[in-house]
């Protein structure tokens, strides 16, 4: 695979439930939250020693951003780091709240919807060549993003005329445009932000908004590593052609109402393809693609999508330990089945929130875990430690060492994706706009000086 | 009280956690998927907040991105 770099952002859903009637408005229960992560520095300096951003975004979510990743387990890691860094700090607000007399339990999740039909996201950010033509890649992407929710999607519960159902993807009936610059009004499967935080002559984002926040590290690793090979390839200049849906919008949102995956979708050229069949267009000029390269990863890749597909054909129940969406539905109609109730039933829509609570003892997905019904990637150890330490072979390593180095140091810092600065009287600016180095002459020599 | 009781459940199973020794593989192979499920099912009802219809009925979020 050509060497890529890639993150993740994650809008969590936060809520804080008293004891007793009191209101208190969310950014300060989000001001708690922030002070058990970056106690004294919070709102100014919310780059970790991880090397990855944690911010206030639109609509008063916590957001994680991931350190800048090169390889799929290293994000599928500081994915979760992410989740844990959250869940340690309930403890630490509820705390602070209960100092001040307001007793209650702070919940955060990791979705995309609430209960009124809001919706916050999950943004996966890749690093492309900039002299590509971006509107001829949007088109031949957005087939595949419109169908890789079969085996991506977090499913949800939403109600349809009154009645509830379960859908796929979380975030599908959200999406209203193919394309936009939007991420507020009119979400759209590719938004056009072009912040590449690198040399911006070489290279450009591609910001693709259309995707659920994942629980299940199989389908993080799906998510990011189909996109990203497909990516790749469309970057060798191969055409993706004959592809193009009659309707995307309607598409991806009929291929989310629709758990027998068996729904044909119109295309331009009139004919009629399955979410399956579309998927395989690009499995199988991926993997003519990947078998040119010679790579382990690439083709381990392709042999886990192929073989994703097959299951998806055959038994897409027998996904449970790796599609979230799976998992969900297996756990949802096991248990209605046993309280014969049915998907109106407000437990469901509950579990339908649970099953992404970040709080391991809560947490519907962490129920299956602990149970070992679902398959990981990574262990705790490698999470706990991706929660202070960055990727090593990526440009957060330089921010990341920094970061430390000014914290023990007792130094007050500004930092971005592309520099870092100690404030004071050392006041020069550390440029990093390579985001593929991890080593920084300037940042290696004055953590050496000060040695 | 109620909620007490539950808190008291949840120690439990975090020291039920503690106790059980990974090992994915013997898990695997000693029980059969449908029997897990089963057990797992009766765990849910540990683990979900009482009130579920005034849960979700005051989740709300302003909308994100």
């Amino acid at each position: 695979m050509r060497a890529r770099i890639f993150g993740l952002e994650n809008e969590y859903g936060l809520i804080f439930f008293p004891n007793g009637r009191v209101y208190l408005p969310m950014e300060k229960i989000l001001g708690y939250i922030f002070e058990g992560l970056i106690p004294n520095s919070w709102p100014s300096n919310a780059f970790l020693t991880n090397g990855a951003r944690f911010y206030q975004d639109t609509g008063c979510h916590p957001e994680y951003s991931t350190p800048e990743c090169d390889n799929l387990h290293d994000l599928v890691t500081h994915d979760k780091a992410g989740e844990r860094l959250l869940e340690a700090c309930l403890p630490v607000a509820e705390r602070r709240l209960k100092d001040e007399g307001l007793s209650g339990t702070i919940y955060i999740f990791k979705n995309n919807t609430d209960s009124m039909g809001n919706t916050y996201g999950c943004h996966e950010n890749y690093l492309m060549r900039r002299e590509l033509d971006f509107w001829r890649v949007t088109e031949q992407l957005i087939p595949f993003f419109v169908t890789r929710q079969i085996y991506t999607g977090a499913g949800k519960v939403s109600k349809v005329a009154g009645k509830a159902h379960f859908f796929i993807s979380q975030r599908a009936q959200h999406i209203h445009e193919k394309t936009s610059s939007s991420t507020t009004s009119s979400r759209s499967i590719i938004n056009t932000r072009d912040e590449p935080h690198a040399d911006a002559e070489k290279y450009r984002r591609l910001h693709i908004i259309v995707g659920d926040s994942n629980m299940s590290e199989p389908s993080t690793f799906l998510k990011v590593g189909t996109t990203a090979l497909v990516l790749g390839l469309v970057e060798e200049g191969a055409g993706i052609a004959g592809v193009e849906l009659e309707d995307a919008v309607r598409s991806i949102r009929d291929i989310s109402r629709d758990l027998t995956l068996k729904k044909k979708m119109k295309l331009e050229d009139g004919r009629e393809l399955t979410a399956i069949e579309i998927q395989r267009l690009y499995l199988d000029q991926v993997a003519r693609y990947v078998a040119r390269l010679g790579d382990p990863e690439a083709d381990e890749l392709v042999a886990q999508w192929a073989s994703v597909l097959d299951q998806l054909e055959r038994e897409p129940m027998g996904l449970g330990r790796t599609v979230d969406w799976i998992a969900k539905y297996r756990l949802m109609t096991g248990y209605m089945e046993k309280k014969a109730c049915t998907w109106d039933d407000p437990r469901i829509a509950l579990a339908d929130l649970q099953y992404h609570d970040v709080d391991r003892k809560r947490g519907l997905y962490y129920l299956l875990e602990r149970d070992r019904q679902v398959d990981r990637l990574t262990t705790d150890d490698e999470i706990e430690r991706a929660m202070s330490t960055p990727p090593q072979t990526t440009r957060a390593k330089v921010r990341g060492d920094f970061i430390k180095f000014a914290k023990e140091r007792n130094r007050s810092y500004t930092v971005d994706w592309t520099y870092l600065k100690l404030n004071g009287y050392w006041e020069e600016t550390i440029l990093c706009m390579d985001p593929f180095a991890a080593t920084n002459k300037r940042v290696d020599e004055l953590i050496s000086a000060s040695r | 009280m109620a909620q007490e009781k539950k808190q008291a459940k949840r120690r439990e199973s975090d020291k039920k956690e503690e106790t059980t020794a990974p090992n994915p593989e013997v898990v695997e192979k000693g029980k059969t998927l449908k029997k897990d499920m089963d057990e797992l099912l009766d765990e849910i009802d540990d683990v979900l907040e009482e009130n579920a219809e005034e849960f979700v009925k005051n989740y709300v979020q302003k909308g994100g991105e």
